[in-house]
């Protein structure tokens, strides 16, 4: 039992990555306040070599190292890259911002790119043990970053809140994955699911286990009835981190979804089990987080359920059963990722010291005080809201074309009302920005990085609506490589 | 021998004593982070019986790492904790309340 060179290649960009955190936290410590701006830079060019080597070394091939723990397939590639992107964004996003509210230390970026490293470990993960510890990595990190803002009592009580739920859903799965193990007597994914395949585990165990492991990742993904913890930390937590809770670590939720449903507990005989409870968690994530955003005056706590209910469509995608609606999963996590980063973007643009537009009235006549930005605004608003021809609608569309092609009829119809009442809460933000009088006239203050993405980010939702088929094809083609 | 079955009762018994103080509990933050650390107990109590039981090792080693990521847990919650007690004087549950529509 040794590791040899060939171990080592398909965990190139985990190992830069973790190199590089340490030498930017070292690094730190010798850096005067009027030169953190290395700490950002360092972290931008650390993600960008990472996504160089990831795309360099990507291939069709699916490889297993490291004794089973870890796995490279066209999947985790493709959604490691789309990590690096949307941790990016928001690095750029987020620095005018953090730096205004005392938040502009080396930690938070420390912070942020182990949160990143977990993410990795855990979309490449091919053992219950480095699923666990990628995920513990992620979510450790994250409820330092919710209580970065220590002097804030609304940040530090989400923190606690996050916390406790957090450990809470860790406890579940891990309980869950105790269950699995005891009744397949392995932890390596491929050979539990072979066991599963021979006969050879306990049934009664392995649906007691899967319900624990349903529930931890129900907690994680945000789906009701394990939501509660979700408008609370995104009201709560500082803007900048919450953009952060809302995008990249939904890939890494869809990731681990793929490998513990899918790829672990795949066989049919499971499978009908777990698509009847993702149907209930989707079937009542889409119906109370749609119907509770309407009530909302805050739009962080707005956005909290609309992501609530976007979890929902997710899992309609995934409970499928079929290699077609997992990709279109893919797309749809991919896709609200891009969409959460644009919408919590404006709501830090509007943001100056001292002032959270994080109220939905702080938008009304935008298209006043900037009608540029009330276009991006409303392109982002209609691609949540899935009006065509942005992309939210082409999201929608291929996640329920996905249901029901695998039978659910009735799930559908449901899903496309639901989503109906969903729009009003949207398209009420667009009718404030274009109909009302401004209430805050200050002028708009952003570094020219962040006004520049944040466009081409509003945009994109327009432009990848109109051509959807690329990115469509490469969720599509990572899926059928990688199962 | 203790047949597994007990294990697999004690662990799921302490389970259900952690799950019912997080939910239940409305007095003491402290409380909440200690029932956290039984359900990792429970969950080790779990996973040792079934390595025992199966005659492999890779449960309990499982079990180290949960129990080295369980210490790193309770410190950054203690860290939440005193950062929370410095801003609201408080760590009573019902204190934490401030978030609502």
């Amino acid at each position: 039992m040794s590791l040899t060179a060939a171990d080592f290649v398909p965990i190139w960009p985990e190992l830069l990555l973790l190199v590089m955190v340490c030498v930017i936290l070292i690094a730190d410590l010798f850096l005067r306040d009027d030169q953190r701006n290395g700490v950002y830079v360092l972290s931008l060019l650390t993600l960008a070599a990472c996504a160089v080597v990831t795309v360099v070394s990507a291939g069709s091939d699916v490889s297993i190292v490291m004794h089973g723990m870890f796995v490279d397939d066209p999947m985790s590639d493709a959604l490691k890259v789309m990590v690096y992107l949307a941790v990016g964004v928001m690095l750029v996003y987020s620095r005018t911002y953090i730096e205004a509210r005392g938040m502009f230390r080396g930690e938070f970026y420390t912070l942020v790119l182990f949160a990143t490293l977990g993410m990795m470990v855990m979309i490449s993960a091919n053992h219950f043990l480095s699923l666990y510890l990628g995920l513990e990595l992620l979510s450790l990190s994250m409820y330092a970053l919710v209580a970065l803002q220590r002097d804030s009592a609304e940040s530090t009580e989400s923190a606690m809140k996050y916390f406790v739920l957090g450990a809470l859903a860790s406890g579940m799965l891990l309980y869950g994955m105790s269950m699995i193990y005891g009744a397949t007597g392995s932890l390596e994914i491929p050979r539990v699911a072979e066991r599963i395949a021979n006969g050879q585990a306990n049934a009664t165990i392995l649906v007691f286990g899967l319900v624990f492991v349903v529930a931890g990742l129900g907690f994680k993904f945000g789906a009701v009835p394990f939501h509660m913890w979700v408008p609370d930390v995104y009201q709560g937590a500082p803007t900048a981190v919450a953009l952060f809770i809302s995008t990249a670590p939904k890939l890494a939720a869809f990731a681990f979804a793929i490998r513990l449903l899918v790829e672990a507990l795949g066989h049919p005989s499971l499978l009908v089990e777990w698509q009847q409870m993702l149907a209930i968690l989707a079937v009542l994530s889409m119906a109370i987080g749609n119907i509770t955003a309407i009530a909302q005056t805050n739009l962080k706590r707005m956005l909290a359920y609309s992501t609530i209910s976007h979890m929902g469509f997710l899992m309609l995608g995934l409970m499928s059963g079929t290699v077609d609606g997992y990709g279109a999963a893919m797309f749809y996590v991919a896709v609200y990722a891009f969409m959460g980063l644009g919408t919590f973007g404006m709501i830090m643009l509007l943001s100056r010291k001292g002032f959270e537009a994080d109220r939905i009235e702080d938008f009304k006549g935008l298209n006043r005080r900037s009608p540029w930005y009330a276009f991006v605004m409303l392109l982002l608003m209609f691609s949540l809201a899935g009006v065509p021809p942005t992309v939210g609608f082409y999201a929608k569309l291929s996640v329920l074309q996905a249901a029901l092609d695998a039978g659910y009829i009735g799930l559908t119809i449901v899903a496309v009302l639901l989503s109906l009442v969903g729009a009003f809460y949207y398209l009420r933000i667009v009718r404030l920005m274009y109909f009302d009088e401004p209430t805050d006239t200050a002028p708009i203050v952003a570094s020219a990085g962040a006004r520049v993405l944040l466009s081409v980010n509003g945009l994109a939702a327009l432009v990848i609506g109109i051509v959807p088929g690329w990115l469509m094809t490469l969720c599509q083609q990572a899926m059928q490589a990688s199962l | 021998m203790i047949p597994l079955t007990h294990y697999l009762v004690l662990g799921a018994i302490l389970f259900a004593i952690s799950v019912v103080g997080i939910f239940l509990n409305k007095k003491n933050v402290i409380i909440l982070l200690m029932a956290i650390e039984l359900m990792l107990l429970a969950v080790n109590t779990n996973f040792i019986a079934f390595s025992h039981y199966l005659q492999d090792t890779s449960g309990q080693i499982f079990v180290f790492f949960i129990l080295t990521v369980a210490a790193a847990e309770s410190a950054i919650g203690l860290a939440i904790l005193v950062v929370l007690f410095r801003t609201i004087r408080s760590i009573n549950v019902e204190d934490i309340g401030r978030l609502k529509n």
